[in-house]
């Protein structure tokens, strides 16, 4: 049995603890607003370059000037995956959620007798990752400096993974990130963007006739040339976007959680220690009576 | 007065302009276009220069592209730029970077193809600085 001394110790460190997962909660909620609010206002352009890319897809038609960006190059030998996760913890299973799909992911490919490269963006994907696929690991991508998630830093990755691709060093790239879907649920998601999946395009032409009689400057091979590589680049800022909101409402409700708990174990520490003290109380009462019938 | 029709100006970070506007000025691939209602479906790439806005309701804003994307169709024109600002919020730095940046590609161009492109590039980065310098 602790000490009264003990227990009015442990009572005032939960406390403390309390306080700071409190504060993590009303930051976190702070930046989840501003993380939405970004994410949101992302959302048009990606939009309107899905509906461009998906009409001018139809004017090249998937001929032979297609870039090797959509149609990818025939093979599916070497998988590169883009594993985003966040920069720091403390928001209960959003990390290892994803890093377990990705793991999945790995599992599966490695068994089909694939060769798997990994991008990691983030630090706490990487930690977990390096444990087993440390060997696979091309690069870890260090976004802790950021302040605010900028579309110059989703270009730098796809840069990358374009300087990758032309290389040769891959044939299809997944990217693997947590779906914003509210504050308490975040979806780990894993997206092709390498070869392009054409199959959403495919369905939007259908749907808008007019796009047939489109003028092109220059010709529509070239600007698809272009448009591609910004398309991954705007993918992947979407991505980080999301996972950037995903993480926040993730250490909201981790943090809300935690708050709780240390709310329960503070109620329950103070009925220990009300108990011990009267049972010391009426310890040393007894103590007084008896002593004064003994005499 | 000519006919108003719908122009949006977009920028991955966010929606910079939603609005009817009487003519559009783009600087597109192959020089500059002035977009008015019914315009031919057109689709064209942008260079870096300015983009001019002359609202429905009069008044003219001025922003600042570098590359992109235009979507003109008849009923409006969506505009996606790799980065967007208004001309009176262009940050000097930055622009000076980019012409830093240029420069350092067009002298690391390895065969002649790619140089005349870096030296392109940078020769609109450049007439784009002088454009709004005077603003």
């Amino acid at each position: 049995m602790p000490s009264l001394k003990d227990l009015r110790n442990r009572i005032a460190s939960v406390k403390a603890t309390q306080k700071i997962t409190k504060a993590m909660q009303m930051v976190a909620a702070a930046k989840l607003r501003r993380a939405q609010e970004a994410a949101e206002a992302a959302r048009p352009y990606s939009e309107r370059m899905g509906s461009v890319l998906a009409n001018i897809t139809q004017a090249v038609g998937g001929g032979g000037d297609a870039p090797a960006l959509m149609t990818g190059t025939g093979k599916d030998d070497v998988h590169l995956l883009i594993v985003c996760t966040a920069e720091r913890g403390l928001c209960g299973g959003f990390n290892s959620q994803i890093a377990r799909h990705a793991r999945d992911h790995i599992r599966r490919l490695l068994a089909d007798g694939k060769q798997v490269k990994i991008i990691c963006v983030g630090k706490k994907g990487f930690d977990i990752l390096r444990r087993d696929y440390a060997s696979m690991i091309l690069e870890r991508i260090d976004l802790r400096e950021v302040k605010t998630l900028g579309f110059v830093n989703a270009d730098a990755i796809a840069r990358k993974v374009i300087h990758l691709f032309n290389e040769g060093s891959f044939d299809v790239c997944t990217l693997f990130y947590s779906q914003f879907k509210s504050v308490i649920s975040q979806v780990p998601t894993a997206q092709q963007i390498i070869p392009a999946a054409t199959a959403s395009s495919a369905q939007a032409e259908s749907a808008d006739g007019a796009s047939a009689v489109y003028e092109y400057e220059p010709e529509p091979g070239e600007i698809l040339s272009d448009l591609i590589p910004r398309n991954i680049a705007v993918q992947i800022f979407r991505a980080l976007l999301e996972n950037a909101a995903g993480e926040m409402g993730a250490k909201m409700s981790a943090m809300d959680n935690a708050t709780r708990n240390a709310g329960e174990m503070i109620n329950k520490l103070s009925i220990t220690y009300n108990r011990q003290r009267q049972a010391q109380i009426t310890k040393e009462l007894i103590e007084i009576i008896s002593g004064a019938e003994a005499l | 007065m000519a006919e108003a029709f719908k122009f949006e100006l977009v920028s991955p970070e966010r929606l910079l302009v939603s609005a009817e506007v009487e003519s559009v000025v783009i600087p597109g691939a192959e020089g500059e276009m002035t977009v008015m209602a019914h315009h031919a479906p057109v689709m064209t790439t942008i260079q870096p220069g300015v983009v001019t806005v002359k609202a429905a309701s009069g008044g003219e804003e001025r922003y600042v592209v570098f590359g992109g994307f235009a979507d003109i169709v008849p009923a409006g024109c969506t505009l996606l730029a790799e980065s967007a600002v208004a001309v009176k919020d262009v940050d000097r730095a930055d622009l000076a970077r980019r012409i830093q940046e240029a420069k350092e590609d067009a002298a690391d161009a390895k065969d002649d193809q790619a140089r005349s492109k870096a030296e392109q590039f940078l020769g609109q980065l450049t007439t784009l600085e002088g454009a709004i310098l005077p603003a």
